[in-house]
């Protein structure tokens, strides 16, 4: 079979397409930066503004491993993970810090609900951990001394 | 950035650094002027067709951001991308190789 003018025309703009779609797909699926869950400047706001109004409880099923007294308030080593089914979504939140909304995870369907990553935190307080389920959400509570803290300037 | 991932029993381990100084907007240089805030904001990786890793970072998260994760299905060979972008439309992407553990 030859290549007809309008097969050929066709065929570029067809791939043309889906390449366009392709570059798009990322900025679709994922959601945009939460800026309203990051700039609340209380907890119960930044909770709020990530996750809606859907009812909250605390559970046993998640744990945060961090320091119990951090020296260094610039860099406090936090990681979390959980054993509830169908988790979609780990946020972490200080009281700490001006804004509490520290980071939030996607996991996604490949993935395991288990993050290492290093914090701030201004002062001594707790590290609350939300977990989202199904039409649920989960929290732990840690405290975490700090001797000097991680937002000074 | 740095990338390492390594892969055992189905389950690859990823660990990453990425250089950047993660400026709050809240600290003050001795002239007592505001150091603009400038982090990053989100990380993701990819590996094959799939996204494996979504996060969303704010100025909470320490300078030179060290996150961790891990994820299914991946074997030796395969390549891990991550990117990530910041307030001030900065970006960078990287990639590398899953070894075996």
């Amino acid at each position: 079979m030859g290549i007809s003018r309008r097969n050929f025309c066709k065929t570029v703009a067809g791939s043309a397409a889906s390449v366009a779609v392709l570059a798009m797909m990322p900025g679709n699926l994922m959601a945009k930066w939460s800026d309203k869950a990051f700039t609340a400047n209380d907890l119960a706001a930044a909770i709020a503004a990530k996750y809606g109004s859907l009812p909250i409880e605390d559970s046993t099923a998640i744990e945060i491993k961090a320091p119990e007294i951090a020296e260094n308030g610039a860099f406090v080593p936090v990681t979390v993970s959980s054993t509830i089914p169908g988790v979609t979504s780990i946020s972490i939140f200080t009281p700490a810090n001006f804004s509490p909304l520290v980071a939030s995870f996607d996991v996604l369907p490949r993935m395991k609900p288990d993050v290492s990553l290093r914090i701030r935190m201004a002062k001594t307080a707790n590290l609350v951990v939300i977990a989202q389920a199904g039409g649920k959400l989960y929290r732990v509570t840690r405290e975490v001394k700090v001797t000097i803290g991680g937002c000074g300037g | 950035m740095k990338i390492k991932a390594t892969v055992q029993n189905n389950v690859t381990s990823v660990k990453m650094l990425i250089p950047h100084s993660m400026e709050t907007g809240r600290r003050k240089e001795k002239d007592g002027s505001v150091v603009p805030a400038h982090f990053i904001t989100e990380v993701t990786a990819t590996c094959g067709n799939d996204t494996v890793f979504h996060a969303e970072l704010g100025p909470g998260v320490s300078k030179d951001p060290y996150l961790s994760f891990q994820f299914d299905g991946a074997k030796a060979g395969d390549v891990l991308k991550v990117s990530w972008v910041d307030n001030k439309g900065g970006s960078e992407t990287g990639e590398a190789a899953i070894t075996a553990m």
